[in-house]
């Protein structure tokens, strides 16, 4: 067996210690996702100026890493499974901003 | 099958000691990520090139689409507790979550084709523009992305009648999951830069 594999098996193995969230954690964990949510909707009827991008930039990232760590349950999983994922998003992110500053997208911005 | 019998805490007998099923779809996920970063990017070229025709400022109702954002957004705590269900062997409480979180995106779906239809009478077709190409390709992929979910999400619902859905075969279920909260993942991004920062 190779020592990757050894490696993949001992985290599979730690993987097995962590138990699952209960059923009210999740719950707690929605009503997170639904208050940053609300936030979120708040800024489209009050005016809040140059910090409107950032603001939802903000909110937006945290929701996405509430719902991939406890819904998709990256945070007990193995790092492998994390890795394919935010490898992705990355790789995308890498693709698409080379494409946007090719095509002068950020010239429409005052920075 | 002998991958069938497994316990859900038994891993199958592979190379690396995990679940092909599940890296695969990981895999796929990752992948799914270029796609919609794509369309994102595509959506975000083209929004003000609305060549005379409806803005989208003009068209989009954000209240209306901020409880769809909640519907959808309440569809994953339905999964994840259709999950939990099963692993607790209970078949029941699975299959209630499972149907609930079905209906939740067809509730959503139903918004987008009750959304795209107000905006086909306001004059912003699929033609209309570069914007509204880019817009209806986008959230209608995303749309496609939820009504295949619930295809499956029923499908879980017929195995789980038929008895053939048990705690031995969470991971099925888990791996259907994680689809439909990628689903989500991608529509928290969409609610943002298309519809939140108009």
């Amino acid at each position: 067996m190779t020592e990757t594999a050894t490696t993949v098996e001992a985290e599979v193995e730690r993987h097995d210690e962590h138990d699952h969230p209960s059923d009210r954690s999740y719950v707690g964990v929605a009503a997170v996702l639904g208050l940053i949510t609300a936030a979120e909707v708040l800024t489209y009827f009050f005016d809040v100026g140059p910090f409107l991008i950032p603001a939802l930039m903000v909110m937006m990232t945290a929701k996405f890493f509430i719902v991939a760590a406890y819904f998709m349950h990256l945070k007990q999983d193995i790092p492998l499974f994390s890795g394919f994922f935010v490898g992705g998003i990355a790789l995308a992110s890498i693709v698409y901003i080379t494409m946007l500053t090719t095509f002068e997208f950020w010239d429409s911005f005052d920075f | 099958m002998a991958e069938a019998a497994l316990d859900a805490h038994e891993h199958p007998e592979t190379n690396t000691g995990m679940s092909n099923s599940k890296l695969a779809l990981w895999v796929f996920l990752g992948s799914e990520c270029l796609l919609f970063g794509g369309l994102i990017s595509t959506y975000l070229l083209y929004r003000n090139e609305t060549n005379g025709g409806p803005t989208a400022s003009d068209v989009f109702e954000i209240p209306f689409t901020s409880v769809s954002s909640f519907v959808l957004l309440l569809s994953s705590l339905t999964m994840v507790l259709a999950l939990s269900a099963l692993r607790r062997g209970d078949e029941t409480r699975n299959r209630i979550w499972l149907l609930t979180t079905a209906m939740l995106g067809a509730v959503f779906v139903g918004g987008q084709v009750y959304e795209f239809t107000a905006f086909l009478r306001e004059g912003l077709g699929f033609t209309t523009s570069p914007f509204s190409s880019a817009f209806y390709t986008l959230t209608g992929f995303h749309g496609v992305h939820v009504s295949v979910g619930i295809v499956m999400l029923m499908s879980l619902v017929v195995v789980s009648l038929k008895g053939d859905l048990s705690k031995e075969r969470a991971e099925t279920v888990e791996l259907i999951g994680l689809y439909w909260h990628f689903v989500d993942v991608v529509w928290i991004f969409i609610f943002t830069v298309v519809y939140l920062t108009v």
